[in-house]
């Protein structure tokens, strides 16, 4: 297991994105890495537009402030972001790319020196009903995704990361959608 | 409970925070009885999270709503003059709003904490970060202290009170917009209690009671005038002397509050600015705000290529601690400043405030000033590098000065 994650999210405004890279800056804090940070790009935020947040993990105290500039992963909760250049720019080489999409890696038709994880977060999350304004929200659900590719903070810290940010009644379905997306995600490495 | 050197602190607890709401939990911890604010990007969250607190019930203030940042920092005078522990935040076109007023706290001599969150002046129109809108403020009479980080921010604005009590000066708290105010990160939020024994409740040094009436602040003369009781009163000068020598004094309380807070809360503020790796180095990095952190990487990667560098992370901007710069600078050939800010026509404000410093000390070092980071440009511990590496080469010229400051951008 690597110690030093900087993790880029791509989604659209309303995703959650920004609420994505928070939790699990939580969730690795509580795992044990004594630096984190979650930022989201800076500026403005629109409903539907192409944002971008930030997470890095670490066991120390993280001094950088500045932008990430070469992820080792990267998380698109929009699959339709992949045509966006800016998406994959800087992932370095054997790190992960994890969509929310129903194709699978090796579909998705994307060359480069990363490994690639998918998982139709989007139909977990619309069978779960984990539905708000007609938005199915993915952030929660990604989540089981990055744990399973990459392995960097467990699950129990992630579910007490979310017990700590959701109400009662909010926390079984956000769980739920995590572990079934982490069950149906598959993971293609890189050659 | 754990013990931190003699005295007994209760733990704290430790939450992932951004800085704007750092700012409010050091607001909350300092018992602030009157709240006044605008909101304005990137500050809000500061007003909207205390004034959920004074709602809820968890903080016995007055917010009191107002329609510009003007008549915010008004109000904040006004109440401070009437024995209220006061606080207000703003940024870029509202600090620079409050400007007059800004002036009027300094000269009336109250305590009243502002926190800023950097963010660049318009035009054109942006709402990122760089330090324009504060270092524009310096003149006014404010102490000024630059956080590095969330935790700083929380620690400065529960600091700043006892200082401003102290001295009677008011103090800004500033802090890097976006960059630390909307990025979460560990706190360690202290007990109320704990807060409470560093920090007394506010004693007025003027009250204004409708039984005993009283004029503050009048029209004063040039020169000392006898006043309706015979009694010989200071002229404009002498109050503004007054302004300047309690800043000039200032130092010893900061450096005093922030070694108290250490010994109860264990992290030291005990020197005016923060020193990596100074004792072997012979080339300084000077950065202030959250850029001193991002230097501090910048010095790892030079000193993995054998360069023996440091970093002077200023934290007090006004008053300047000219002597502890000379001090802190004693082994430096190169001296590299970098500045969110810039004084046009001249250069970076802290280039010139550390020349200034240096005048008539044996230091000799070449200075090279870049200002970096204007609205929201990204500044990147490899272009810090880069700066030191481009500066190392003119050390060779002996080239001392340049007569303007190089820019980290596209032009």
């Amino acid at each position: 297991m690597q110690d030093y994650y900087e993790i880029r999210w791509h989604g659209r405004g309303g995703q959650g994105a920004i609420t994505a890279a928070k939790i699990l800056a939580q969730a690795a804090y509580l795992e044990g890495y004594q630096g984190v940070t979650a930022a989201p790009s800076f500026g403005a935020e629109r409903r539907g537009a192409p944002v971008s947040a930030s997470t890095r993990i670490s066991p120390q105290t993280v001094m950088v402030v500045s932008q990430v500039e070469n992820p080792n992963v990267v998380v698109v909760l929009d699959h339709t972001l992949l045509k966006y250049e800016e998406v994959t720019s800087g992932l370095v080489k054997g790190g992960w790319l994890i969509v929310n999409s129903w194709r699978h890696p090796k579909e998705l038709d994307l060359g480069g020196d990363f490994n690639i994880a998918t998982a139709d977060a989007t139909g977990v999350c619309s069978s779960l009903g984990l539905v708000v304004a007609g938005l199915t929200v993915v952030n929660t659900a990604i989540l089981g995704a990055f744990i399973r590719a990459t392995e960097a903070v467990g699950m129990a810290s992630i579910e007490k990361a979310i017990r700590e940010r959701f109400s009662n009644s909010e926390v079984g379905i956000n769980l739920a959608a995590i572990a079934q997306t982490y069950e149906i995600t598959k993971l293609e490495k890189m050659r | 409970m754990i013990f931190v050197g003699k005295k007994m602190v209760r733990r704290a607890t430790t939450r992932i925070l951004d800085g704007n709401h750092a700012a409010a939990q050091g607001a909350k911890l300092s018992r602030v009885q009157v709240i006044a604010a605008y909101p304005i990007t990137p500050q809000s969250p500061v007003t909207e999270t205390l004034s959920e607190f004074v709602e809820g019930g968890e903080l016995d203030a007055q917010y009191i709503a107002v329609e510009s940042e003007h008549s915010a920092l008004a109000v904040c005078t006004s109440a401070s003059m009437v024995g209220a522990r006061t606080f207000t935040a703003t940024s870029a076109h509202g600090l620079a709003y409050m400007h007059e007023m800004l002036h009027w706290a300094a000269g009336a001599r109250l305590p009243v904490v502002l926190a800023c969150v950097n963010r660049a002046i318009g035009a054109p129109w942006n709402v990122l970060n760089d330090q324009q809108d504060s270092i524009s403020q310096r003149d006014t009479g404010w102490i000024q202290i630059y956080a590095r980080n969330n935790q700083e921010i929380l620690d400065s604005i529960i600091q700043a009170y006892k200082i401003a009590e102290s001295v009677y000066v008011p103090v800004m708290v500033c802090y890097d917009g976006y960059i630390l105010s909307h990025t979460e990160m560990p706190v360690d939020i202290p007990s109320q209690e704990d807060v409470d024994r560093f920090l007394p409740l506010y004693k007025p040094h003027t009250i204004l009671d409708p039984a005993n009436p009283k004029n503050y602040n009048l029209v004063t003369l040039a020169n000392p005038r006898v006043n309706t009781e015979g009694v010989l009163c200071h002229g404009y000068m002498e109050l503004r002397y007054l302004l300047q020598e309690a800043l000039q004094n200032s130092r010893e309380t900061i450096t005093t509050v922030g070694r108290e807070f250490g010994e109860l809360f264990g992290r030291s503020y005990a020197s005016m600015f923060w020193e990596d790796r100074l004792d072997d180095a012979d080339i300084v990095i000077v950065a202030m705000g959250s850029l001193a952190m991002e230097a501090i990487v910048a010095a790892d990667m030079l000193r993995e290529a054998g360069n023996k560098v440091g970093v002077l992370g200023l934290r007090v901007f006004r008053p300047f601690p000219k002597s502890d710069v000379v001090q802190a600078l004693e082994k430096s050939r190169l001296v590299v400043i970098f500045d969110k800010n810039i004084s046009y026509g001249l250069e970076g404000a802290t280039c010139s405030e550390i020349k200034s410093a240096l005048y008539g000390s044996s230091i000799n070092a070449v200075i090279r000033n870049f200002i970096v980071g204007l609205g929201g440009r990204d500044v990147k511990a490899r272009e810090l590098v880069d700066a030191v590496n481009k500066s190392l080469l003119s050390v060779k010229e002996g080239d001392l000065n340049k007569e303007y400051p190089e820019w980290i951008c596209d032009i």
